[in-house]
């Protein structure tokens, strides 16, 4: 099953709308300025309807089926985010409104940034990163930016454990800070012996620390609170990745524990869609240390209510006593990340849902680690587990068995597709080999938990008996296995302009 | 707990496999002192009540829903077909994850391989990424390009004064670890002020297009400076009006960044937007963000596959110019299917019609007394209108009349206080402009 592309289904002179002809006088156009082609598609409104709902079914989603994608959290999203995100008086409100205008939208983004604080147990967050690896740039500026303004420049150094995700190393160099890797030790663990050396090494250069908790790995640290306090001791700051927080909502408060800042992935544990890659939102919450220091503008309460009300919505959320919110730069700001102040759509729908969950948000972390912990007990014995014990919302498998040599992680992967699951997470955390990182999600039932184990179970059979069903897979897929060297070697990138070097036909 | 499916029986037998009496067992790694606190959050709430409260506080904003709106300065009000919002409604799009697996992600991939070939088309370029967070992020990480482009010698980096002020902001927030010259954009200044502030050290120019206040600069000859100098030449671009006007190919960009959220994507109070971005042939090495490629399946069938993967955070880790891991995925289906809808003829027709109705709303105000129109230079669909009182008087007064007026230019640029920049698309009809004038002619 291929699709043409939509350039190949059009008709020259063919139009999928129609406008209305100008109701003003029109104006001469500036012809010296004007362009005389525009190489777009000529599709009529159902070729172009039939086009994007056959690419749509060549797609998994969550909607379809199983999807255990470690550290991705794919939750199902509840269809009221989107009716909610959709509601005019959010989708139609222009970003510069005036605030007085556009008071429901930040009484929403206010109550967020609350929750969002309390959740993980902060003075204050901001929602304005667009997703999780700009919260991290968020993070690690912030943490540059108050040892700049303490006098402490030559704290250039962030301690990354190994198992960290690539993420948090390209963030520290994008920073212009530089990054110092920490071993993890026999269990899975940050090796404290390795970080006590480097806090002795590089003491007063250390500028803080990355660490994702529960691990890549999917398990807490024992030792997260030593670490903490050997990171404090020696001046630096404690960022903590959020990529996993959804296994600790009411199980414990990162900023109880000692952390400094973290970013939260609301496409992730607060349930906003993650659309393909994104958008997303990766706010950040901090405590009073670092709360002069967030990206901005963040949403505040004045005082001065004297500009409130508008007296046609008193009957709604403008009562006479609400409180007037503004948009506002923190003092001491790492400044803007994006243009207006972040991806508002992707703040509705998670207000949306913790407003559903609200003080049952903690039953979402119990369950996620429960349903991970069951598949772990049941695959025990039938994969190698490098870590053999509890787990956090995921786990690490390998994909390999002794004696059978042709058989890796990726050919697991895909012949997991020909029983309709998306597979796990493959060769990530890289410290683990052939790892097969395992999420269910607390919103799977045990009937498709069971499901999954046993075509786990089958594979591992096939993988002994009749190898190659797995090195040939998938087999039901629209398309079989790709040359990815023919893509980077030749690389055609588009379809207009066409390259010279493409060779366009569809070969089917 | 309606998303959690749950039931007691199932719990039970699922803790006698884990072989743990509780799910409270299940943390004993969580410190004691810390585990389960009690979390300071409303009492769970159904559909009915949330959607009640949320349609409440949408109720409270004055969107374009209700108002006549003529507020532009970076969000566009357009028109969109309504299949987009249907195409993007469905789940297998919106519930699926980037397309790391591309045997089960072909959709996923093919959109994001005909939007690359549509900001292609539109900017001239011979190439395009899968998008970044927005216009502003776009801006941002073509001076990361820049900046490897020249080999990490050349810190210099003039922006015109005339890109949007949010994108000039970003791109001082993306870098400011970098130890890096950005220059330009302090004081007013022309292109010819910014051609003379180039030299051995300038990694690049960026010049808005259409500017901040909505005009169309006099290029010729900038893009022979800018290589003249070694640096590359960046178009901070809004789409719609690259309908009508010369592609930046033909102007000499090198690369071209801009904001796609007039492509089909609405207001929605500032995001999500996707942020588009397109070079020459010759840079696409060196570009950040996801990448889709045409190649072959094992049987031969036409298929597509991220690629140049080795340039990402994944596998370059701290040796990777950027952190980013995902695009803006559903944007840019959006910007793709209206892209398709629109096409060739109607992106014309509509972007013509901006410009109609602009010129018709300038030529009104132009004519009234007390205000004056800036009719300098040519422009797409903004103007900038000199006021004879401040634009937050202006602004309050229109509101009463149902109008959302333009945007005070004062914020960003303390020369132009009292100034206006008044947005006019193909959704504003006649009647609108009309009132819109009729009531500026009662506030001289």
């Amino acid at each position: 099953m291929t699709e043409p592309l939509i350039y190949e289904i059009g008709s020259t002179g063919r139009m999928g709308v129609r406008l209305p002809a100008p109701d003003v006088p029109t104006s001469p156009l500036p012809d010296d300025l004007l362009r005389h082609e525009l190489d777009l598609p000529e599709v009529g409104e159902l070729q172009a309807v039939r086009h994007f709902v056959n690419l749509s079914q060549m797609n998994h989603s969550i909607d379809k089926g199983f999807y255990p994608l470690g550290s991705c959290t794919m939750k199902y999203n509840p269809k009221v985010n989107e009716d909610a995100a959709r509601l005019p008086g959010f989708a139609q409100l222009h970003p510069l409104t005036d605030e007085d205008g556009s008071q429901g939208a930040l009484a929403l983004m206010f109550q967020l940034q609350e929750w969002l604080a309390e959740i993980a147990g902060f003075s204050a967050s901001s929602l304005v990163p667009a997703a999780g690896a700009q919260g991290e740039l968020a993070g690690i500026l912030m943490i540059r930016a108050y040892h700049l303004h303490h006098s402490d420049a030559k704290r250039t150094k962030i301690l990354v454990p190994n198992s960290a995700h690539g993420t948090n190393p390209a963030t520290v160099t994008m920073a212009g800070l530089q990054v110092v890797e920490l071993p993890s030790d026999a269990d899975g663990n940050v090796d404290l012996v390795a970080l006590r050396a480097a806090c002795a090494e590089h003491g007063d250069e250390v500028a803080g620390m990355m660490i994702t908790v529960p691990s890549t790995l999917g398990l807490f640290d024992a030792g997260i609170i030593e670490i903490i306090n050997v990171v404090h001791a020696c001046g630096g700051l404690m960022y903590m990745d959020g990529a996993n927080m959804n296994s600790l909502l009411g199980i414990v408060k990162p900023g109880q524990l000692g952390f400094d800042v973290m970013h939260y992935n609301l496409h992730k544990t607060f349930s906003t869609p993650h659309g393909g890659g994104g958008p997303g939102c990766g706010a950040v919450g901090v405590n009073e240390k670092l709360k002069p220091y967030l990206p901005g503008p963040v949403v505040v309460i004045v005082e001065d209510k004297s500009n409130g009300a508008h007296p046609d919505d008193a009957d709604t959320l403008m009562l006479d006593d609400a409180p007037l919110y503004r948009l506002q730069m923190p003092e001491q700001s790492i400044g803007r990340l994006k243009a207006f102040w972040g991806n508002f759509g992707m703040h509705v729908r998670a207000y949306a849902y913790i407003r559903m969950y609200g003080t049952d948000l903690r039953e979402v972390s119990r369950h996620a680690v429960l349903n991970a912990n069951y598949i772990r007990a049941k695959l025990r014995g039938v994969y190698p587990m490098p870590y053999d014990r509890v787990c956090a919302h995921e786990f690490v498998i390998e994909g390999h068995f002794p004696g059978v040599d042709s058989v890796h992680a990726l050919d697991i992967s895909k012949r997991l597709m020909d029983y309709g699951i998306h597979p796990p997470t493959n060769y990530f955390p890289l410290i683990v080999p052939e790892a097969l990182l395992i999420e269910p999600t607390e919103t799977e039932d045990k009937a498709t938990l069971d499901n999954f184990i046993d075509v786990m179970r089958k594979i591992a059979d096939e993988a002994k008996t009749d190898p190659t069903l797995l090195t040939s897979a998938p087999h039901i897929t629209p398309v079989k296995r790709l040359d990815e060297v023919r893509a980077a070697k030749q690389l055609v990138l588009c379809c207009r302009p066409i390259p010279e070097w493409a060779d366009t036909q569809a070969g089917d | 707990m309606s998303f959690i499916p749950h039931t007691d029986a199932e719990r039970q037998q699922m803790l006698a496999a884990i072989g743990v009496p509780t799910i409270e067992d299940l943390f004993d790694v969580v410190p004691s002192a810390y585990r389960f606190p009690s979390l300071n959050l409303p009492e769970p709430g159904s559909e009915i009540e949330i959607m009640a409260e949320l349609q409440a506080m949408s109720e409270a904003n004055d969107h374009a829903g209700d108002f006549a709106i003529f507020r532009g300065a970076g969000a566009y009000h357009h028109f969109v077909p309504s299949a987009v919002n249907h195409m993007l409604l469905r789940g297998e799009f919106y519930t699926a994850y980037t397309p790391y697996q591309p045997e089960m992600s072909q959709g996923t991939l093919q959109a994001i391989f005909e939007f690359q070939s549509m900001i292609s088309a539109l900017t001239g370029m011979d190439a395009a990424n899968a998008s970044h967070y927005d216009g502003a992020t776009s801006l941002a990480e073509a001076v990361t390009v820049a900046l490897e482009v020249g080999r990490r010698k050349r810190n210099k980096i003039i922006l015109s004064p005339t890109i949007h002020p949010d994108y000039r902001a970003v791109t001082r927030t993306y870098h400011q670890g970098q130890n890096l010259n950005i220059v330009g954009d302090e004081t007013p200044a022309s292109v010819d002020d910014l051609a003379a502030m180039l030299d051995g050290d300038t990694a690049m120019l960026a010049i808005a297009y259409p500017t901040f206040l909505g005009q169309i600069e006099n290029l010729a000859g900038l893009a022979e400076k800018v290589h003249q100098a070694g640096a590359l030449l960046v178009f901070v671009a809004n789409p719609m009006a690259l309908a009508l006007f010369k592609s930046p190919g033909e102007l000499g960009a090198d690369i071209v960044v801009g904001e796609g959220q007039p492509l089909g994507i609405p207001l929605s109070y500032g995001g999500p937007y996707v942020g588009y971005f397109a070079c020459k042939q010759e840079y696409v090495r060196k570009i950040a963000g996801r990448i889709v490629g045409e190649t072959r399946d094992s049987d031969g069938k036409r298929a597509y596959v991220m690629t140049l993967r080795p340039r990402e955070q994944d596998i370059r880790r701290d040796k990777a110019t950027s952190n980013i891991c995902t695009n803006q995925g559903l944007m840019a289906l959006a910007a793709t299917v209206y892209l398709a809808m629109m096409g060739k003829h109607g992106m014309r027709k509509a972007a013509e019609l901006c410009y109609h109705k602009a010129h018709y709303a300038a030529d009104q105000i132009y004519r009234l007394h007390g205000f004056s129109v800036d009719r300098s230079k040519p422009f797409f669909n903004e103007f900038v209108v000199r006021c004879p009182r401040s634009v937050t008087d202006i602004n309050a007064a229109l509101l009463e009349r149902g109008i959302i007026g333009g945007y005070d230019l004062g914020r960003d640029y303390p020369h132009l206080k009292n100034h206006m920049l008044l947005c006019v698309t193909e959704m504003n009809s006649r009647y609108e402009i009309d009132s819109l004038v009729d009531t500026l002619r009662d506030l001289k």
